[in-house]
Parts: structure tokens; sequence; C-alpha cells
């Protein structure tokens, strides 16, 4: 199960989307691959519609957020188009109790584990630092700190570990988030304390204008064996083998097995951010070829060659779509500002005089200006 | 003269700095082919090739804490970081490394390095994109830190933070990045005036004003405002955070018997505190009324719809004036 080393990577071969785990192939046919079947035979055509629903979802809440960006809504949003499979595919493994640490990229994730329309916008909007509940959706705030919330998922899994329970602890990140010193860390506490946690690294090829190689020089899942955490490098891109490859890593945290390691190699095929300009740093030969690998696609051309989706289904599920960009967006136009005042609430948890005082001023001095409109 | 905005003067600077000393070298994250997320470094790297401007791996520490290994190596890195927000990650490399490694060392070891840091907010940007740490390293002995307010300053006190053999961290307003003012590109480095001078950004005589990076813009607003209500201000602009300039500060402050002293990062325990102390010490019997802070409240930095409430505006600068003038009855009737 292990990642093993290839002559090709041991001698500088760039670390790119060969060698990976596949079963479905990018034209979506149905390829055999022994680690990964066992975990995906018993997908029933119900649970594998849900998973493509999600995906299509992820893709039109995806749109709508940088259609919102664009028309001043959003102050900010972080695409995520071509990365659906590894979001939705490893979030459609986890069981209720398991918990996400998400960087600020992961919409499906959050759609996985039953996010509402505000919870995705409001943070971009600028209203709120973090939005969703996160015990309502098992799901820590995103992450904006590169690396940071590997340690969090790691620190989470040892206290599951502690309290006897089989709940897993993910941590999401992106291939520039391996270089940190707290990745690192996380891997080394995850080891030594055989902490119930799954890392999943969407390898997405960039880390702003980044190439990966600036990150690796070696395939990144053959980093986690030298810490003692067997890895999975996989087509980040295939659906089923997202949700193998999170089963197996489940399964192994749920029996004692402690963690693992996931490289999804995938693409991101927009801008890093709406505020990014990546014809500044990639050929758009590149973005073609990854077109060519499309995860939403992929999955749709193996269902309706196996007959479990067709027109109608489509149909029904692009509806849904339109619908959650609907809620999505009315969530975004209908958000109020909140009161100026509440900006001084939640710093502690606890009565702070100094802050009370600060307060009160800025309360008071706001009152000055009653009546005389805005200054 | 050229005008030229806040981000492209730096961008000069760093190319003299480049052209001047083939042992300075600059690092960071996105810097090269991207010319860094708010284009400082643009046209850098294709001008004088990836061995002297280094897309690094996104790793704060890992850049500080090279650049450390490079200056004992002789070279003068220049880092980059991309965010204020991110310099935590790095923070221990330049706490515990980058300051004390000259004192530890007897001074046999120089730490000519300069950290650059997009800082703080007004620009609606996202969590962890507009915070003011300055006082973090205003309280490590060892960092030199500055504060730019405008392109003629950036300019050279980037190109003097290179020729220091001190460790410099060099803050640069993000609001101000894409703002206008004329840029002397050909006057000698030897006659600009040092980095750790104060500068009179305007004259007055009612009460100082003391600020620093962007808020010295607010600051001369607010002087503007004032005089239409008859009232003289003066505006100080600090330029330098370690030291603090304090001749320059208490010859205004003697003169006008009155201090404001502004800052976007929180009160507590902030820059703007260490100013009161010290103008108290040096100036007590000049004073006409105890001196005003208005700063950033003591929060976390709020989610961008509520900036304006956070970052003192020209309002609250003119309320603590009036305050310093004992002229808020008027104000508040
Ligand atoms: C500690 C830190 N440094 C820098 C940044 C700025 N930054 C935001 S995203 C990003 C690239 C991240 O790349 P990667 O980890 O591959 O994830 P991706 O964005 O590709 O999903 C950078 C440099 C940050 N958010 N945090």
């Amino acid at each position: 199960m292990t990642y093993t080393q290839t002559q090709d990577s041991l001698t500088g071969g760039v670390p790119d989307q060969g060698e990976v785990l596949r079963v479905l192939e990018p034209d979506g046919s149905r390829v055999p691959d022994a680690t990964l079947d066992p975990w995906v035979s018993d997908l029933s055509p119900h649970e594998l519609r849900a998973l493509h629903r999600d995906m299509v979802l992820t893709r039109r809440l995806d749109a709508e957020g940088v259609a919102l960006q664009r028309q001043g809504q959003l102050a900010l949003w972080a695409p995520c188009r071509g990365q659906e499979a590894v979001q939705v595919g490893t979030a459609h493994a986890l069981a209720p109790g398991d918990f996400v640490f998400p960087s600020y990229r992961e919409h499906g994730v959050l759609l996985g584990r039953g996010a509402q329309p505000a919870d995705y916008v409001l943070a971009w909007r600028g209203e709120e630092h973090s939005a969703y509940d996160h015990t309502t959706i098992n799901a820590a705030p995103p992450q904006i700190i590169i690396g940071a919330q590997s340690l969090h998922a790691t620190g989470w899994a040892m206290g599951a570990q502690r309290d006897g329970s089989t709940d897993v602890a993910v941590a999401y990140y992106g291939d520039g988030a391996t270089s940190q010193g707290d990745v690192n860390e996380a891997m080394v506490f995850a080891s030594s304390f055989r902490a119930p946690v799954v890392f999943v690294c969407s390898n997405n090829q960039w880390a702003i204008s980044e190439p990966v190689t600036v990150q690796a020089k070696y395939p990144i899942a053959g980093r986690a064996p030298g810490f003692g955490i067997p890895s999975l490098r996989i087509d980040g891109n295939d659906a089923l083998a997202c949700v193998a490859a999170m089963r197996w890593a489940l399964d192994r945290a749920r029996r004692g097995e402690g963690p693992s390691f996931i490289e999804a190699v995938t693409y991101r095929m927009g801008p890093h951010t709406t505020s990014d300009d990546p014809t500044r740093y990639r050929e758009p030969a590149e973005v073609e070829a990854w077109a060519q690998r499309d995860p939403v696609e992929r999955l749709e051309a193996y269902l309706r060659a196996e007959g479990i989706l067709d027109d109608g289904g489509l149909e029904e599920v692009a509806r849904a779509a339109d619908a959650l960009a609907a809620e999505v967006r009315a969530a975004c136009i209908g958000a109020t500002t909140r009161a100026p005042e509440t900006m001084f609430d939640h710093v502690y948890a606890e009565p702070h005089g100094g802050l009370e005082r600060q307060k009160a001023e800025y309360v008071e001095y706001l009152a000055g200006f009653e009546g005389e409109g805005s200054r | 003269m050229t005008a030229l905005t806040l981000g492209a003067a730096i961008n000069a600077g760093l190319a003299k700095a480049l052209e001047n000393d083939d042992r300075v070298l600059l690092m960071g994250e996105d810097i090269g082919k991207l010319g860094g997320v708010f284009r400082v470094t643009d046209g850098l790297q294709q001008r004088f090739g990836a061995q002297r401007v280094v897309d690094t791996p996104l790793a704060e520490a890992g850049i500080v804490g090279t650049a450390v290994g490079l200056a004992l190596r002789g070279y003068r890195p220049v880092v980059e970081i991309q965010f204020d927000g991110f310099v935590y990650p790095a923070f221990d490399q330049i706490v515990c490394q980058v300051a004390k490694l000259h004192y530890r060392s007897n001074g046999r070891i120089r730490m000519p390095l300069v950290i650059r840091i997009p800082w703080a907010g007004g620009v609606g940007a996202a969590e962890h994109h507009s915070e003011s740490p300055e006082a973090y390293f205003v309280h490590t002995a060892g960092l030199r830190v500055v504060a730019a307010s405008n392109p003629q300053d950036a300019h050279v006190m980037l190109q003097q933070a290179v020729a220091s053999d001190d460790p410099v961290i060099f803050f640069e307003p993000k609001r101000l990045y894409h703002s206008k003012g004329e840029v002397d590109l050909d006057a000698a480095l030897a006659d600009a005036p040092p980095m750790h001078l104060a500068r009179v950004a305007r004259e007055g005589t009612d009460a100082t004003i003391v600020t620093y990076g962007a808020q010295v813009r607010t600051a001369l607003d607010a002087a503007l405002a004032a005089e239409d209500e008859g009232i003289s201000l003066e505006v100080i602009d600090l330029r330098s955070l370690s030291p603090i300039d304090m001749n320059t500060v208490a010859a205004s402050v003697r003169k006008t018997g009155r201090v404001v002293v502004t800052h976007e990062a929180a009160r507590e325990a902030g820059v703007g505190a260490e100013l009161v102390a010290s103008i108290t010490e040096q100036c007590f019997s000049y004073l006409e009324t105890p001196p005003q802070r208005v700063t950033g409240h003591d929060i976390p930095y709020p989610p961008s719809k509520l900036e304006k409430h956070h970052v003192p505006d020209l309002d609250r600068i003119l309320f603590a004036v009036d305050r310093v003038l004992e002229r808020e009855e008027e104000v508040l009737r």
C-alpha cells in the first residue's frame, strides 16, 4: 500500500500526473486497480449518482462565486474548478463524526459536510471571518495560513484517540503547503502518536505562480513513508479513486493503524484567486491538456456508459445546481453588515475590562455623529 | 523627478540595489515570473536572472532561515514576506536568530538582511491580509524597523536598508502601493536623509500629530481639514520605528505643547504607547494637555466590511485633536 519510489522519480523525473493510481481513465472507461478496487466495488448506483451530483453542484457553486466576485458582491474568491473529484470524492467517504480541517479552496468539501448557502460566501464578502458553525458541519474554519491546519487535525485526532472514538480527522492542503514546517511537524506528531488523521494533499500543480517543482523534486506522496506514514498517489481527477483512497485511509485510522497520506494529482483550472492572473506564469497548452482530463465529464461518461445516468438525470442535477447557485447568490446579496460595535465581541470568552472600555468609548464616539449622516 | 507609484518606486530601488552589488539577492514566494502578488518585483527576474531573484518554496521560516545562512556567507538577501499576516511562521527565525546573531557573536557576524512586508489594511482583503505586527519587531532588540509613507522615501529607504549592516524590517503600506508621488531617481544615496530620521511632513503650531506608514496621509488630510477651522497642525512622519527619532518628535511637541499619536496597529503596548511614554518623559513640562492616542482597536483585524471602523480615519484623528486642544465640548454639543 505504501508508495514505492521508482527509478524515474529518484533520478529527478518531474512529479506530474504520471505514476498515479486510477480506476477511471480520462475518457471514463473503467480500468482495474488492485489497490483501489476493493474500496469502491460496493458503491451503489445511488451513491454514484450522489457523487456526480455533488461534483456538479460544486462546479456550479464555484462558478457562482467567481460571478459574484466579478459583480463586486464578493471581495475575493478562490476557484476550485478542476478539483471537484478530490474534494467531493474524499468528503463522500467520511462519516458524520469525522472532522475536516479545510483550506480556503475546499468548497466541495464543505458541500459534502452540509454547509448552508451563506456559509460559502460571507467570509469572502468580508462580513465574517468564518461564517459556519464548525460543530454543525464538523469542519474547522477555513484556513488561510498555509499548512497550519495539518497540526490542528493531528491534535484533534490525538484527542479522538484518547477518547476511544473511531472518529477521524482530515487535513486538506495544497502542494505548496508541503514546504511549510507545520505540515512536516504534523507528520512527525501523527506518526509518533499513531494519530487517526488523514492528510489530503491536492497537488494542483501550482502554488500561485510557482509550479510544484519549486516545492518538490520528488513526488510528494514519497515523503510520507519517511515519516512512517503510508501514502497513495492517486489521480485526483478520478472521483472513484478519490473515494477509494479516502476509504483506505479512514479504515486504517479507525482500526488504530494511525495516519495516512494521500496525494491527489489534479489541476487548478482557473486563477489562484480572482485577483490572480495565471497568464503571467503558465501556458495555455498546459491548461488545455488538463481540460481533457476533466473530473466531472469523466465520471459522467462512466455513469452514462453504465446506464446509471441519463439525460433526464443530468437535467435534474443541473436544476439542483442552479437552485443552489440561486440560494448562494441570495444569501450573498441579502447579507447585511453587522453593527460596528460587534467587532469588539468574542475577542475574549470572559469579560475583559480594557476592551469593554474601548468598546464603550467607540460607541459613544459613533453616537456623536448621529443625525449627521456619515460625515 | 519622475512620478511613480510607491510599488514602482520600491521596484526601482530594488533594481538599483541589485545593480550596484552582486551580493544582493531577492527571495520570496511568487516574486519571479509573477513579479510578486503586488507586482513590486515585476520584471526583476527577467532582468537579473533566477539566481538573483529567487522564487522560493512556500515556507516563511525557510525563506528567512536560509537568508540567515546566505548572510553568513556574505550575501545581502532582501526577502519578501507575501503579506503581513504570513510573517508569523518566520517569527522564530526573525526574533531568535536574525535579531540576535550580531550580539551573540560579539559583533563578528553581520546580518545585512532586509525583510520586506506588504503591510496593514484598508484594502478590503481577506483574513490575515491586513495585520500590523510592527510592535512585535520594535520590541525585539537587534532589529531596525522602518515604514515608508510615500514613493520617494520608499525608494531611498529601501536602498538604505539594503546598505545597512543591520537587519531591517521594511514595512510597505499596501494601501498606498498604487498612489503616485515624485521620485528623484538620480539623487545620490549619500545625500538623502538617513532612514532613522523622522520627517516633518507638514509644519504647524497648534498641535503635533505623530504617525507613520499609510496613516501619514490620513493625518495630512486631517491637518488640511483642521486648517479650514483655523487650526494649524504639525505632522511628523516617523519613518523609523526602531529607533524612533525622538529629537524630531520632542522638538515639535515642545513647540506645540499638544500631541496626538496615531497608528493603525492595536493600542495596547503599541508604538503609540512607546511614543507617549517617551514624550511624557522628555517633554512633560511643555505639555498643555495629556497626549492622545488614535489607534486600531485591541481586537483582531475585523472582517473587511467593518475595517473602516478599525483603521483610524480623519474624523477620529480630528476628534482627538479637539481633545488635546480642549475643544471637545464644541464638537459634542
Ligand atoms: C503562511 C502563508 N504564506 C503565504 C500565503 C499566501 N498564499 C496563499 S495561497 C498560496 C499558495 C498555496 O499553494 P498550495 O498550498 O499549493 O495550495 P493551492 O492554493 O494551490 O490550493 C500562497 C503563497 C499564505 N496564505 N500563508
